[in-house]
Parts: structure tokens; sequence; C-alpha cells
């Protein structure tokens, strides 16, 4: 059986090995250096995500607000936004509890960008999703908000 | 190559908002298709955004980015005739970047 793990890594090396034949072009070679978290993308729990992150536990805040809908009908297509009101924020994190991979999208935010990031996932089924932010002072505070799925996104 | 990206950003208050979409298919590698054989993940892993040349945002995405992905976000201190980049990468290696001028 094929797991996701051999696909991205055989994904790596192929593209290593067509970064070493010249093949891809300068500008994909230089972002191919920048990492992509795969141990990040893997975790299936808050707890896990954390620690793959090396980052502390989060908090819960009112300072920071997940917009969703509170029921979805395409879990195919499920807006999600988070904003906070906290300044110096450097990380936006937007997870799906119950999908099989917990993290959707990390976000690193440049200082002339407000905390504030819309996008759109994919939901296997109802489930908590949470939006976690980190300052750059340390502090990691999340919000979780209850998306309900009337028809699941992931399935084949 | 892949098709271009379709980016609007409109100056509001003392920023812009910028709104992308991205076309692309964004697949899991979990789903299987009518033959049973899992479909290979493809997605779009990395993204950044610059104002006139100077990086602003960058994101790491996952296979669960919904397809043809959708993101907004606003850059404090933008004008109208700023220019705004985006540039995705996918776990293919596929480039593509795009610009757009805040109006």
């Amino acid at each position: 059986m094929t797991t996701r793990r051999d696909v991205l890594q055989t994904a790596g090396r192929v593209a290593a090995l067509l970064v070493a034949a010249g093949v891809l072009p300068e500008a994909a070679r230089a972002q191919a250096a920048a990492p992509w978290p795969a141990a990040a993308f893997e975790t299936k729990s808050v707890a896990d995500l954390m620690k793959a992150l090396g980052s502390a536990a989060p908090v819960e805040s009112k300072e920071i607000t997940v917009q969703g809908p509170d029921i979805a009908e395409n879990g195919a297509v499920v807006p999600l936004g988070a904003a906070t009101t906290l300044t110096g924020v450097k990380r936006i994190l937007l997870l799906v509890e119950k999908n099989p991979n917990i993290l959707s999208a990390i976000f690193e935010l440049g200082d002339a960008v407000e905390p504030s990031i819309s996008t759109r996932v994919k939901m296997g089924q109802s489930s908590n999703v949470f939006a976690i932010a980190m300052t750059n002072d340390g502090r990691v505070l999340y919000a979780a908000k209850e998306v309900k799925v009337t028809l699941g996104g992931c399935g084949g | 190559m892949a098709d271009p990206m379709r980016i609007r950003a409109q100056s509001s208050g003392s920023g812009a908002t910028v709104r992308v979409l991205m076309a692309h298919e964004m697949e899991t590698g979990l789903r299987k298709d009518a033959a049973g054989k899992t479909i290979p993940a493809w997605f779009i892993q990395q993204v950044s955004a610059s104002l006139n040349g100077k990086p602003v945002l960058s994101a790491q995405w996952g296979p669960s980015v919904a397809k043809n992905p959708f993101l907004q976000f606003n850059i404090k201190g933008a004008k109208a005739g700023d220019k705004v980049a985006i540039t995705w990468l996918d776990n293919k290696g596929d480039t593509r970047t795009d610009e757009a001028t805040v109006s």
C-alpha cells in the first residue's frame, strides 16, 4: 500500500533530482529551498502539532475569532477565516480537528499584513475548527468553533 | 503551465484588501479513482505575497485547503497603483506568479 508519507517522500526525491538535473527553473529552485513543514502537516492532534512546531500549548482567548459557517452544506468548500485584535501576530494557523491531518494552513504574517485571513478548506465531517495565533512575544492563543458538515469533502 | 490566478486588490481605509483565486486541483492523496487506485497528492504547498516586490505574507498549506483555493488578506499602507504579486509552489514543483495593481 502506498501511504501519503511514501508519496510525499517520493515527491521530495523527484523534486531534488529535477533540481539537481537543472530541469526546474531558477525561481522554483529558490523556493524549493524554503522548508515545507511536512511533519507538522502529518500530525493528528493539537498536542502533536504543537510539538512538531516546537511551540507551547495554546491557550483559549477571546481576542481571536474564527469565522466559519455554523452549517456547511458542502464539505469540499468551507469558508474559514481567522482574525485577532492582538498585536505582533507573526503566525496564524487554521486547523480542522477531525480531518485526516489536523493542520490545514499556516500563514506567516509580515508587519504590513493585518492579522485577518480568510480562505476555504475541505472538511471530511462535522468538526471543531481552530484558529491559533502566535505572537512575536511567544504567546500562543486559540479560538474554536464547531462547523457541521452535511456532505463531506474528503472521501472518494 | 497552470492557469492564471485571479487577483483583486482594492484599497480600503488605510490599506488594501487582496483577494486571490488560484486555479489548482488540490488533490489530497487520499481519494481513490474508479479503479480503486489512490490518486496521488497534488496540492499547493507554499504561497507568498509581495507588495511592490517586498514580501508581506507567506503561507504553507496542506492538502486540506479547498480546490481552486481562495485567499483574502489586508495589507496596511498599500495605496492605489501599488503592485501586489502572488506566487504559489505545489508539491510537484510547479509554480506560478501573477500580479495585480491596487485600485
